[in-house]
């Protein structure tokens, strides 16, 4: 019997602005105007908060701080697409999809600094805890949506991870599981290249991220990370077929982690000064400030006020978090469960008492 | 116990649509020991969901399930293939009340065929109970027969925590005994006085509990089922140690680091002036769990536990 191809896969790649500020017309996404405006003015409040995070670790007014300096663009641009109704699982390198969502800055600056307070999600968000553990929130992704689904509820979730977590079991078991019960999820991968030192190269042997997703029975595709528009219209396309029954896809955002990997990482040990510098030119704000130039929608005078917006909420927000008072230790034992146990209640005095 | 642990799954899924059972092969083959026969039948594929094979899987799906309003059963085959899930319950269940400062919580079931005694291959009869009460976060309960059985479950499909609910394997068809219907809850955290005296404390678990029950009959002996390990009844426990003054405590467990050794602590710390001989532990050796062959001289016996009461009884 001659052999027979019984299957094979192919990856499509999405890309809509370029790097000169020009869009594929007829890939962009409808969006108007003032969208446009303020998918801009959330990805510099971004930027402007992560940078103020990292001089706030320099002073030493926070502990180590991960940079999403480079992946704004698939920050912002997924997390735009979501509704109220939808439900978040974030790593710990989100802060762009926290800050998009409405997450108070000051909580982000309290829970840097060290105040578990800070990740209280307020109640009317949906977003999941950070996850330190490398993509071991899949699953807790696959199950809320399974649970989304067999109530009948017309809600997603969005789970983010970066490109180390495809290496991980739960990324694998997760993603089986998303398959075969057919959930209504979107899986985003910034794939930013780097795990602390190691490259994605090092990371798998296969080509790219997103056909990872075929062989768990579902569609991958990649996109350009910096390119906030097809971040954006991949992840609309993602998250209305997941509410509408139609599965679960993987979103791949081919972008770049032009900063360290954390405040306590230097990344000069290990990455060519050339490659980085190649892909700050690559940045997703510079060109989209380049297209609503073109579109009668930016000029230096609106970049000015925005910036200067920005810089104003985060001021703010480091007053405000600099402003609340310390936890006390009996914060240590609040929450460890619904109800505190005798012999909990008991150590909590003893602490108290210097026992 | 088969039919008590069915019987509790059964009515509270029916007075809580939010419980859903999953698991491997617990749907369609009712259990690999028959405990959710018949569960499929009568609440349908979306309350009883057979899963792929992926422990940690199952375990972080039913966190995600918890944390969406759900109240999530998951089965793990046997204990032995717990540990591929210990990451999702340490690492999250655990955590993530007090990582969300009570925002979401985990209100979970982890049930798993538990111990030793039953002649099966490697890693389906162990009793590590020990690492999971070294959780913050988590509770630990282990019935000791088809009536506790049902009672405790039911206190643990309702608890808002994550409960690792262990089933003694032995037990499973091993006792038969009368299990009321309807609301009867065992809570949470009380022990049991199965027998009382004022020779001795023995403190047991499980399927050891039997055991310990033939060994003390020649004395007057406090017997105390604990039913939770964590949060253990200390109160009861320390009440009956300053009584007796003679402590002895069985489980199947390893020696080194198993939970007696967190109950003899507690013993020497707050009722040391009350005791009149050392605090005993009759366990397991420090071995991995051997196969049939050995398997008898393995767990603690009638005569071991006989022995360690002979000698506390004779200071």
């Amino acid at each position: 019997m001659p052999e027979e191809t019984i299957a094979s896969l192919s990856v499509r790649r999405l890309s809509i602005l370029d790097e000169a500020g020009t869009v594929d017309s007829s890939l962009m996404p409808a969006l108007t105007g003032e969208e446009m405006r303020r998918m801009y003015e959330l990805l510099v409040l971004s930027r402007i908060f992560d940078a103020r995070a990292l001089a706030l670790q320099r002073e030493g007014r926070i502990g180590t701080y991960p940079s999403i300096l480079g992946q704004e663009a698939a920050q912002v641009g997924s997390a735009f697409a979501l509704a109220k109704a939808d439900w978040v699982f974030p790593s710990f390198r989100e802060m762009g999809v926290h800050i998009t969502l409405g997450y108070p800055l000051h909580q982000l600056f309290q829970y840097w600094a060290g105040d578990e307070r800070g990740m209280r999600t307020p109640d009317d968000l949906n977003i999941f805890p950070i996850c330190v553990a490398v993509g071991t929130h899949i699953p807790h992704a696959v199950g809320a949506a399974l649970a989304a689904k067999l109530r009948g509820d017309k809600a997603a979730v969005a789970c983010y991870f970066g490109d180390g977590a495809t290496s991980k079991g739960d990324f694998h078991e997760g993603f089986n599981m998303a398959g075969v019960f057919r959930v209504p999820a979107v899986f985003f991968c910034q794939n930013n290249q780097w795990a602390i030192s190691v490259p994605v190269s090092r990371q798998t042997a296969a080509p790219t991220l997103a056909q990872k997703a075929w062989s768990y029975g579902f569609e991958g595709v990649q996109v350009d990370g910096n390119d906030v528009f097809a971040v954006y219209r991949a992840a609309r396309e993602a998250l209305e077929r997941a509410r509408n029954d139609g599965g679960p896809t993987f979103v791949e955002c081919l972008t770049y982690r032009v900063g360290d990997h954390t405040t306590a990482d230097d990344a000069s040990r290990y990455r060519q000064a050339a490659e980085v510098e190649k892909w700050r030119g690559r940045d997703p704000i510079l060109r989209l400030e380049r297209h609503l130039a073109a579109e009668g929608l930016w000029n230096t005078v609106y970049q000015a006020e925005v910036r200067q917006r920005a810089e104003a909420s985060v001021d703010e927000a480091v007053r405000l978090a600099e402003s609340v008072t310390p936890p006390e230790p009996a914060e240590m034992f609040a929450a460890v469960g619904a109800v505190p146990s005798r012999r909990l209640r008991r150590q909590q005095e003893d602490l108290r008492l210097g026992r | 116990m088969v039919q008590a642990i069915n019987l509790a799954l059964r009515e509270e899924m029916a007075r809580d649509e939010r419980v859903v059972l999953l698991g491997e092969d617990v749907g369609g083959d009712g259990g690999v020991f028959r405990v959710s026969e018949g569960l499929l039948e009568q609440f349908g594929p979306e309350r009883v969901i057979d899963t792929p094979l992926s422990e940690s899987g199952i375990a972080g799906i039913a966190i995600g399930m918890a944390a969406y309003g759900l109240r999530p059963v998951a089965e793990i085959q046997f204990m032995g293939f717990l540990y591929a899930a210990f990451e999702q319950l340490f690492s999250h269940a655990a955590r993530i009340r007090a990582r969300s400062r009570g925002r979401y919580g985990s209100p979970l079931v982890i049930r798993t065929p538990y111990g030793g005694g039953i002649k099966a291959p490697e890693l389906h009869e162990e009793s590590t109970e020990a690492f999971f009460c070294h959780m913050p976060g988590v509770k630990v309960v282990v019935p000791s027969g088809p009536a506790v059985a049902k009672g405790l479950l039911l206190a643990s499909l309702r608890d808002p925590d994550p409960v690792i609910f262990l089933e003694p394997t032995r037990l499973y068809r091993m006792i038969r005994e009368e299990v009321q219907e309807g609301d009867f809850v065992v809570p949470l955290g009380e022990a049991r006085l199965v027998r009382e005296g004022t020779d001795v404390t023995v403190i047991a678990w499980g399927s050891m509990l039997e055991r310990v029950l033939t060994a003390v009959a020649p004395y007057g002996a406090d017997v105390i089922d604990l039913l939770t390990l964590s949060p253990w009844d200390e109160e009861t426990v320390l009440a009956s140690a300053r009584k007796t003054g003679r402590v002895v405590i069985v489980h199947e467990a390893v020696r080194n680091c198993g939970f007696g050794a967190e109950i003899a602590a507690t013993v020497a710390d707050e009722a040391v002036l009350s005791l009149r001989a050392p605090v005993l532990r009759v366990t397991a050796p420090d071995v991995p769990v051997p196969l049939a062959r050995l398997a008898d001289c393995y767990l603690p016996s009638v005569e071991r536990i006989q022995q360690a009461v002979d000698e506390v009884m004779s200071y």
